[in-house]
């Protein structure tokens, strides 16, 4: 299966956008060989600003700039971008509801081996409780390539989160569809809800617990703010049980978002929210670290087969 | 489409006139802090010729089409001074001036610190120091990509200089060399807490924007002949973003607030406020009864 990085399919559709659209302008904090977005400042350079290592001035340039008509994408690693200009963000961005499109990569413990400091987990939760704010966590770079088209074509602040880690490309799968969740596959015991590099481990789980008479359904929401209530809710009523799977806390991120949609649209069933506990990350490769923290195939499979034996 | 004609700075005024203006919003900020109950007179009456001078004299603004392309941009980044901000825009004609009373109450678009889209001519949402400097190095920059004419104006305080963003503006904008963009100090000394120099001495703030690559003047910012000056030299340096370093004194024109830091943050009573007014010159000065139309119209 080929693989690739979220951040990389990033690279290449924002230098694609720039063809077409002139008023697209990207920054970058001294990251751009790592977000990628130096594929574009090669190709624009009189559209393409490095800001240096100063993300929160980033963020308020930003604005400035979109003040001024221009669409901006502003890119730098999850961490600093969503935590350290989280103030500017809300400040400049989402009140005065601006057209600047953060793209952040190197987001979850997937970033690997740069450990915990670097190991972005509270994005989502940071983003989505802000108003106005839409929120992108596509799950390859097939779903990244068509989310960068989307989120530039719609107005106001988005927020997209990319990986460093190059993760299987799932062809077959349904088209992105900005604001609409992708249905990976249908079973009726169980509903696996993720996002991001979680959509293809909970695939691989899936396989697992389907030799054991598990049929899951795997909902793919990619869009995490607006969250696709229909889709989610239907995929809770279908299986009577729902476990969100992500790479982030479980406190404020996907999972929340599905039990909020869920409580307020009368299809709660028995939930649980699987991802990071209350800890942070720590250092290693991605694939040691899916393993540690129970987000790879065969540790949600595990979790899936606890929670199903506690339901039952 | 046809694009309205580029705005205009407003006609040239004499110095008696000048000072008349900035009367004025003196009086419009006593009168909407006190209509308020609460807000901060101080910061405001210490800017009064920096605002009549930029609205009145500088910025090339069109009222009724207060979203034009090629206008002047100003960002008030420290936005808790906006009662200088409201006034100007009013009295240069934005909204009426009977909307100023309604500063800070439940409902009003004059928010306590500017709001961008509650009224025409706020440029920015602003009132998080630190935040609004580097907005207005952004629309510089943008108006250098697309080479329009229009230059961006920002006002600063030595109590913003102490975050830490601003020093990330001032490499950037010194880095993409916006000889676009002009930076006005409020350095007044006082902050909220006190003298700026006991709760976090600033230092030199002129010579740090020099170090950092800026066009600096250091001027007395109550002196209209030296903001004019200063305005013209900022505006033939193209080259380098410019700082005017403006020593001001808070709460100028009213004695009981000169140089105090109380009125940083805090509204004047009923006698505080009649004994502004009289000071300012006011014609009904006892008259506290902001929402009356006809105390606006003088």
């Amino acid at each position: 299966m080929k693989t690739e990085a979220t951040r990389a399919a990033y690279g290449r559709a924002l230098e694609a956008l720039g063809h077409s659209r002139t008023d697209v302008v990207v920054l970058d904090a001294d990251l751009s060989g790592s977000t990628k977005t130096a594929a574009f400042g090669k190709s624009f350079p009189d559209r393409f600003f490095n800001m240096g290592v100063a993300e929160c001035n980033m963020m308020g340039f930003a604005a400035g700039l979109a003040l001024s008509g221009k669409t901006v994408f502003a890119s730098s690693f999850a961490i600093f971008a969503a935590g350290k200009a989280w103030e500017q963000i809300r400040q400049s961005i989402c009140v005065p509801n601006l057209n600047v499109k953060i793209v952040a990569s190197h987001a979850g413990i997937t970033v690997g081996e740069d450990g915990a400091s670097h190991q972005m987990l509270e994005d989502i939760a940071l983003m989505r409780v802000l108003p106005r704010m839409k929120v992108v966590v596509p799950a390859d770079s097939k779903q990244t390539e068509a989310a960068v088209e989307a989120i530039a074509t719609t107005e106001g602040p988005c927020y997209m989160r990319t990986s460093r880690a190059a993760t299987p490309v799932m062809d077959d799968a349904p088209d992105f569809v900005f604001g609409k969740a992708v249905v990976h596959r249908k079973g009726s015991d169980l509903a696996l809800v993720a996002c991001g590099v979680e959509v293809y481990q909970c695939l691989l789980a899936a396989d697992e617990l389907s030799q054991e008479g598990v049929e899951c359904t795997i909902v793919d929401c990619a869009t995490v703010d607006p969250l696709d209530a229909e889709t989610v809710c239907e995929a809770a009523r279908t299986c009577g049980r729902v476990m969100t799977v992500e790479e982030h806390q479980i406190v404020g991120g996907l999972g929340e978002a599905v039990a909020g949609t869920l409580l307020e649209n009368g299809a709660l069933v028995p939930m649980r929210r699987h991802g990071m506990t209350g800890q942070f990350g720590q250092t290693g490769p991605a694939a040691a670290l899916l393993d540690h923290y129970h987000l790879d195939g065969p540790g949600i499979a595990e979790k899936a087969r606890r929670f199903l034996g506690e339901t039952r | 489409m046809t694009l309205a004609a580029p705005p205009q700075a407003p006609a040239p005024q004499d110095a008696t006139e000048m000072a008349e203006i900035a009367n004025r919003i003196r009086r419009d900020v006593i009168r909407m802090v006190h209509a308020a109950g609460c807000g901060h007179p101080g910061g405001p009456l210490g800017l009064a010729e920096i605002f009549a001078t930029l609205y009145f004299q500088e910025l090339r603004l069109d009222p009724e089409n207060s979203e034009h392309p090629l206008r002047d941009r100003l960002i008030l980044s420290n936005g808790h001074c906006c009662a200088v901000l409201y006034s100007s825009l009013a009295r240069r004609g934005f909204f009426p001036v009977e909307k100023l009373h309604t500063f800070r109450k439940f409902g009003s678009p004059l928010q306590g610190h500017p709001h961008r889209g509650a009224l025409p001519g706020i440029e920015m949402s602003t009132g998080s120091l630190g935040n609004g400097v580097s907005v207005a190095a952004g629309m510089a920059l943008a108006a250098k990509m697309d080479r329009l004419d229009s230059r961006i104006y920002a006002i600063t305080s030595d109590g913003e200089s102490q975050e830490g963003q601003p020093w990330e503006m001032a490499t950037a904008a010194a880095h993409y060399g916006l000889g676009n963009l002009t930076l006005l100090l409020d350095w007044n000394g006082i902050q909220i807490d006190g003298r700026t120099e006991d709760v976090m001495n600033p230092g030199d703030i002129g010579a740090k924007y020099a170090a950092f690559g800026w066009h600096v003047q250091e001027i007395d910012g109550h002196d209209f002949q030296a903001l004019s000056a200063a305005l013209a030299a900022a505006k033939a340096e193209t080259e380098r973003p410019s700082l005017l370093a403006c020593r001001t004194m808070i709460g100028k024109g009213v004695s009981y607030m000169e140089d105090v830091s109380d009125f940083h943050g805090m509204a004047p009573d009923d006698e505080q406020a009649i004994l502004a007014l009289k000071e300012l010159g006011d014609p009904s000065p006892d008259d506290l009864d902001h929402a009356s139309p006809g105390l606006w119209s003088t």
